[in-house]
């Protein structure tokens, strides 16, 4: 036998970090989980939370260090859209893509019946067989197809809204869109309370898989590469413990090299799936993973479905944040301020994530093109 | 001094709560009525809940924070321009620490904008009292129904002592919380993993 030694103390720093059930928030989930938090003297403490309301406002007011959060809502609350005017700050891109559109197996039979030539995961062909469902809803005098979003202020609301408005949907007036927490998504669907919805993986792979649910498209095809949920602190809390947030964002990158690594997987299905973060079969939780989704009509491999590790060591490219503010014009939420770039800037800073990714030798690429949004819509068709 | 609403008052504020917790949401209840208003509605059941509140038209909407609906509740106060009754989070800005102790209660609240800032800032601060009351009155419930489960526990894990071991109550008893203090455990976890231990090598019986 060993002699039994004296446990050495490393005094770990304790950060407190709220997230909602989506694959998505892997990154700190793994950082906490395996290692890459405590590499860099934290101990990660997760909170799982059922609405973005309260990891929004449980950040506001401190009960949370950092939030695993929908990336529109940092700039909601800089436009005081929101309960606080506390200023976030999102310093780094969780994921990129990871969203899917799904509707019932009536409303993808319509579509099929308007155009049978109709395959999964084509955003301009199946916004033209949407639109004919619908129109010929209108025609029998039949109600408004009901969609549903997780949050006003979310990624899904605006790829939804961009989607159906390019196919010439009006999405205030065609349809009604409505909100509801993810993991209620597939039983509403199954039950016939709502037609369709936008949200991220598991919960479009589930729905499949279980057989009630027609994954139309994905977010990879509607808007390729583009971020989701970001990691949000408060300004001040950042201003700070600026040292502490270098140390948490090298671990999260870490931690996102980590996910991406497919010899991973295994073990991330089996995190992910776990009755603590998702609580859903691992089958559900694979799909995205590989990338090997079960759309309508068959299971199709999609390029950039899910990533972890995005361009410029996960930084929020401008182009990206000003077209979600420019959504949220669009949709009537908010009258831009004159200083809507300076704001985002401010958000979206990239000083501290320099500093993290500079200590893993990670390129940040700070010049940024400043090209358009990659929007489908704005792609050559081929 | 604001005039205390009569039943049947078009003045009098109508109250919808929106908790699960069907207790909790009686208790909240009560408090209101006792307060003096008589317009006020409980939904427990989630179901159509954006057409039921419609219907009700509230002017004041509690939630309890670990109701799932609560982003639904919330966008109501964002689709105010599609025809819909305006609602907006109860928040004054400069009163940070209201917030916060609703928060930590575990409840929020919504109320249509314009209405006087008073009348609702006595509703929330009931809605937070009645919470945390609550709250503490379930961990009280919690801590006792773990005492005596750990009794239970403790007097099986003893007898299992006394017998693989042979020795006296007192020295079984002993023996635990030697254990319990040297592991810095509670004594109730000791007997539970003797009791499971035991039940593992003897196949249940003791």
């Amino acid at each position: 036998m060993t002699k039994a030694r004296t446990p050495t103390r490393i005094l770990h720093e304790r950060i407190r970090i709220g997230f909602m059930p989506l694959l998505d928030a892997a990154v700190p989930v793994i950082a906490a989980r395996c290692g890459f938090a405590r590499r860099q003297g934290l101990e990660i403490e997760l909170v799982r939370e059922t609405s973005w309301a309260n990891v929004r406002d449980r950040l506001a007011i401190g009960q949370f260090d950092a939030a695993h959060l929908l990336a529109p809502l940092p700039i909601a609350a800089a436009f005081g859209l929101t309960p606080y005017e506390v200023p976030l700050l999102a310093p780094m891109v969780l994921g990129t893509g990871g969203n899917a559109i799904t509707v019932s197996r009536d409303v993808w039979a319509a579509m099929k019946a308007a155009d049978p030539a109709l395959t999964a995961n084509d955003p301009i062909s199946a916004g033209r067989a949407l639109k004919a469902a619908i129109e010929a809803r209108k025609a029998r005098g039949e109600p408004l197809l009901t969609f549903v979003v997780v949050h006003p202020f979310s990624s899904h609301n605006y790829e939804l809204r961009y989607w159906l408005a390019a196919a010439g949907i009006d999405p205030d007036q065609d349809i009604a869109i409505a909100i509801l927490p993810p993991p209620y998504m597939g039983d509403a669907l199954a039950a016939g309370r709502i037609d369709g919805f936008c949200v991220g993986d598991p919960w479009n792979s589930r729905a499949a898989r279980q057989g009630h649910g027609a994954i139309i498209l994905t977010k990879a095809a509607i808007w390729p590469a583009s971020p989701d949920k970001v990691l949000a602190v408060r300004a001040d809390w950042a201003m700070t413990n600026r040292l502490l947030l270098v140390r948490l964002l090298t671990a999260l990158l870490e931690s996102a090299r980590w996910c991406a690594d497919p010899a991973n997987r295994e073990i991330l299905v089996s995190i992910m799936s776990d009755e603590s973060v998702l609580g859903v079969e691992p089958e559900d939780v694979l799909a995205a993973l590989s990338g090997n989704m079960p759309m309508a009509g068959g299971e199709l491999f999609v390029p950039g479905m899910l990533e972890f590790v995005a361009k410029g060591a996960n930084r929020m490219r401008f182009a990206d944040a000003r077209f979600y503010a420019e959504q949220m014009q669009r949709w009537g939420q908010v009258d831009l301020p004159a200083d809507t770039d300076a704001v985002l800037r401010r958000i979206f800073a990239i000083d501290v994530l320099a500093d993290a990714a500079r200590s893993l030798g990670l390129p940040l690429d700070a010049n940024e093109s400043s090209d358009k949004t990659p929007l489908f819509d704005r792609l050559p068709r081929g | 001094m604001s005039r205390e609403p009569s039943p049947g008052d078009p003045q009098a504020l109508a109250i919808l709560i929106i908790d699960e917790d069907e207790i909790r949401a009686s208790i909240i209840e009560e408090g209101l009525r006792e307060a003096g208003h008589e317009r006020v509605v409980v939904l427990a059941d989630m179901r159509n809940l954006i057409g039921r509140i419609e219907a009700l038209a509230p002017d004041v909407i509690v939630v309890d924070l670990a109701n799932p609906n609560r982003d639904l509740v919330e966008h109501l106060s964002h689709v105010s321009r599609a025809g819909h009754r305006p609602v907006a989070m109860f928040v004054d800005q400069s009163d940070a620490g209201v917030m916060e102790a609703a928060i930590s209660a575990g409840v929020s609240a919504y109320v249509v904008d314009g209405l006087r800032k008073e009348r609702v800032k006595a509703i929330l601060d009931m809605a937070i009292a009645r919470f945390q009351a609550y709250s503490n009155l379930r961990e009280e419930l919690e801590s006792t129904r773990r005492a005596l489960e750990d009794r239970k526990l403790i007097d099986r894990a003893k007898a299992i002592l006394m017998k693989l071991r042979g020795l006296s109550e007192q020295e079984a008893y002993h023996l635990m919380r030697r254990t319990a203090m040297r592991e810095n455990r509670r004594m109730g976890e000791i007997a539970r993993s003797i009791v499971s231990t035991a039940t593992l090598i003897t196949g249940g019986e003791e």
